[in-house]
C-alpha cells in the first residue's frame, strides 16, 4: 500500500471489544483529519469465537474494500489466539505486533511462527481491572497500538478520546475517568522488544 | 455546506431517512434485518422524525404495510437484507405492478443455504425481474447519495415504480468510513414533498388498488409497467443532474474509470469496484491499459449506453457477485453480453463469478482477472467463458 497509509489488523474473541476498539481508533483518526476505514469480519456470532477487525488510516482517500493481508501492525487482544490463529500472517517487515499479556516479549516469541520483528506487550487485564474493576481489554489495547504505531499523535489522541468517551458514555459518566486512566497507563507501560 | 462525518453504511442510510422524514417506515425488526431500522427506531423514540414506525412480524408484512400506506397516498419505506428480501418475493411484484413508489434499503447479503450471513448479490439479483428499480453503491457515500435520489426517481409521474437502494452487506454496511452529509434542510428541499395524483381515499376520485385484472386488460397493464421501466432511464439522469447541481457529486447509469484508452475492462457492481480501481492504478503505473465500468443502475439496465462504453475494448470480464445457476453465467454477464451483441465488433467476454457468501476479493485477485484478459487479447483465444474465482473445490484453478 502507499506510504501514507497504515493498515492494522485486530485479533480478538467475540465479546472482548476488538471491533469497538477498531471503530474507536477510526473515530480518533477521523478527528485528527485522516481518511479512515474501520470494519469487522464476521464469523460465527458467539461469545469467545475468534474475530478479526481492520483499520486503514490514510492521508488520502482509500477505495480498497478488501480485508487486510499485509498489515503494518497487528493487535492481539487475546493471548490464547497465538495457539490457534496465525496472527503474524503477512505482517510487514518493520511492522510490529502488540499482544495483551502479562508475560515478557521474549517468552512469547516461540509462539509467533518465526516472526523476528518488534513485539509489544501490555498487561491489559491488570490495567483494566485496576481502573475499570473488570476485564475490558480493548481500551488499553487501543492506546498501546497508538503508542507503538504512532499512527496518531499520542497527545492529540488522548484529547480526542476524552471527547469521544464523553459522547459515548453520556448516560454513564462515571466510567469516563476509568477508561481515560486505562488509555494513559497503557501508553506508559507498553513494552517493545 | 456539506458536513464532514464518518459513518457506517447502515448509519448513512438511517441518517438519510431521518433527513427525509418519510411518513411510514414498516420493518421486521430482528434478524435478518440490519441496524437501519434500529437506528431509525431511535430517531422515532427521540422525536426527531414524525414517521409512523410499524414493527411487523415478517418481511412479507413489512412490505405489505408499505403497500397499504403508499396506496393511501403517503411515502413509505422499509429496509431488509438477504432472506428478508426473499420473504417479500410475492409482494415485491404487487408493489411494482400497483405502481407504488416505495423505497427499500437493501443491504446485500447471501441467501441460505448453506447458512451464511455475508455479502453477495444473490438477494437483490433474485429480485431483478420483479419490476423494482435497483441502484447499487460502491461505498457509504454512494449509498447515502443514491438514497437521497431514490424517491424522486421512483415518484416521477411516468415512472411510478418502487426502488431498491442496495449496498454491500458488512463491507460497506458495517464499515465506518469518511462521508460528506448534506444539511437537513437542503436534503428536504431536494427530495421534496410526495403529492400523488391518485390515492385510495381521495374524496373526489377514489382509487382501487390491486383488484383482479381480467385477460382483456392485464397484459396492457404489464406493458405500461414495462414502459415505466424504460422511462425511468430519463428520470434517473434528470435527478442525477439536479443532484450534481445541488450537491456537487455526479452520477449516471455507471461510472467509467480509466476507460478512455482501455484495451481490456471489467464490468462490476458494488464495493469491489473500489478495490478494482486500486488495481487499475497499479497496472496503469506499469503502462498496462486497463479500465473498469462500475454499474450503478441495474434496473432499468442501461444496455445501449453500456454497449457504447465497451465498443472500443478488446476483452471484457464481467464480475458477477451472484451465481445465477443458469449453467452459463451470472445475471450481470447475461445482460452485458446481450447488450454487446449488436456491436459491429463486440469484445471477447468472460464471466467471473466471485465473492459468493463473503469470499473476499483483494487487489491481487482483480489483477489475476486483468492478466487473464490480457492473455485473451494476446492469444485471441477466449478460453473458459464462465469461471469461479478463488474457489478451492475444483482441481483446475482458472483464476
Amino acid at each position: 500500500m502507499s506510504a501514507s497509509m497504515t493498515e492494522i489488523r485486530w485479533h480478538g474473541r467475540g465479546g472482548q471489544g476488538a471491533k469497538t476498539a477498531c471503530l474507536l481508533l477510526a473515530d480518533a483518526a477521523f478527528a485528527s483529519g485522516k481518511y479512515v476505514q474501520g470494519f469487522p469480519e464476521y464469523g460465527p456470532e458467539r461469545m469467545g469465537a475468534p474475530i478479526t477487525a481492520y483499520n486503514r488510516i490514510s492521508d488520502v482517500p482509500c477505495t480498497i474494500h478488501s480485508n487486510i493481508y499485509a498489515p503494518d501492525y497487528v493487535v492481539v487482544v487475546d493471548e490464547s489466539l497465538l495457539f490457534s490463529v496465525d496472527v503474524t500472517a503477512g505482517l510487514k517487515e518493520g511492522g510490529a505486533l502488540v499482544i495483551n499479556s502479562a508475560k515478557a516479549p521474549a517468552s512469547l516469541r516461540p509462539l509467533l511462527r518465526g516472526w523476528t520483528g518488534r513485539v509489544g506487550v501490555i498487561d491489559a487485564r491488570r490495567i483494566s481491572e485496576e481502573h475499570l474493576g473488570g476485564y475490558f481489554p480493548n481500551t488499553p489495547m487501543l492506546s498501546a497500538i497508538v503508542q507503538v504505531s504512532r499512527v496518531l499523535d499520542p497527545g492529540r489522541f488522548i484529547a480526542d478520546m476524552e471527547a469521544s468517551f464523553r459522547h459515548k458514555f453520556a448516560t454513564k459518566p462515571q466510567v469516563i475517568q476509568g477508561n481515560m486512566n486505562c488509555l494513559i497507563q497503557s501508553m506508559k507501560e507498553v513494552r517493545l522488544a | 455546506m456539506s458536513i464532514r462525518e464518518r459513518l457506517s453504511g447502515n448509519e448513512a442510510i438511517a441518517c438519510a431517512m431521518r433527513q427525509i422524514d418519510p411518513d411510514v417506515f414498516a420493518a421486521f425488526p430482528i434478524t435478518p434485518s440490519t441496524e437501519i431500522p434500529q437506528y431509525f427506531a431511535q430517531y422515532v423514540a427521540d422525536g426527531r422524525v414524525s414517521t409512523e414506525f410499524i414493527p411487523v412480524e415478517s418481511e412479507h408484512s413489512s412490505l405489505s404495510a408499505c403497500i397499504g400506506a403508499q396506496a393511501a397516498g403517503v411515502r413509505a419505506v422499509t429496509a431488509t437484507s438477504s432472506c428478508g428480501l426473499a420473504f417479500m418475493y410475492e409482494v415485491l411484484y404487487v408493489a411494482a405492478s400497483a405502481r407504488l413508489p416505495i423505497t427499500l434499503a437493501c443491504v446485500n447479503r447471501t441467501l441460505t443455504g448453506p447458512i451464511n450471513i455475508n455479502n453477495d448479490h444473490s438477494d437483490s439479483m433474485g429480485a431483478r425481474d420483479t419490476g423494482w428499480l435497483q441502484l447499487y453503491a460502491e461505498n457509504n457515500q454512494e449509498a447515502y447519495d443514491n438514497y437521497l435520489q431514490a424517491m424522486r426517481i421512483a415518484e416521477t409521474p411516468d415512472v411510478r415504480l418502487p426502488i431498491m437502494v442496495c449496498q454491500d452487506g458488512f463491507i460497506t454496511s458495517h464499515a465506518v468510513e469518511n462521508i460528506l452529509l448534506e444539511e437537513d434542510a437542503a436534503v428536504k428541499a431536494f427530495v421534496g414533498e410526495y403529492r400523488p395524483e391518485h390515492y385510495l381515499l381521495k374524496q373526489e376520485n377514489p382509487l382501487a388498488v390491486g383488484p383482479y385484472d381480467t385477460c382483456p386488460y392485464c397484459m396492457e397493464h404489464k406493458v405500461q409497467q414495462a414502459e415505466a421501466m424504460k422511462n425511468a432511464k430519463r428520470a434517473i439522469l434528470d435527478v442525477a443532474a439536479d443532484f450534481a447541481r445541488t450537491f456537487g457529486r455526479s452520477y449516471g447509469f455507471f461510472e467509467e474509470y480509466r476507460m478512455e484508452d482501455a484495451e481490456v475492462a471489467l464490468v462490476l457492481i458494488g464495493s469491489t469496484a473500489g478495490t478494482a480501481k486500486a488495481c487499475v492504478e497499479r497496472l496503469r503505473a506499469r503502462g498496462v491499459r486497463v479500465g473498469l465500468i462500475k454499474l450503478r443502475v441495474f434496473r432499468p439496465f442501461p444496455a445501449e449506453e453500456l454497449a457504447a462504453a465497451l465498443a472500443h475494448v478488446k476483452a471484457v470480464a464481467v464480475l458477477d457477485k451472484s451465481e445465477g445457476n443458469s449453467a452459463c453465467g451470472g445475471p450481470l454477464f447475461a445482460e452485458t453480453r446481450c447488450a454487446c451483441y449488436d456491436l459491429p465488433h463486440p469484445p471477447k467476454m468472460i464471466d467471473v463469478v466471485y465473492g459468493l457468501a463473503g469470499r473476499d476479493c483483494a487487489v491481487e485477485d482483480v489483477e489475476r482477472v486483468y492478466r487473464r484478459l490480457l492473455h485473451i487479447v494476446q492469444t485471441g483465444e477466449t478460453g473458459p467463458r464462465y469461471v469461479h474465482m478463488g474457489q478451492r473445490s475444483k482441481q483446475e484453478e482458472v483464476l
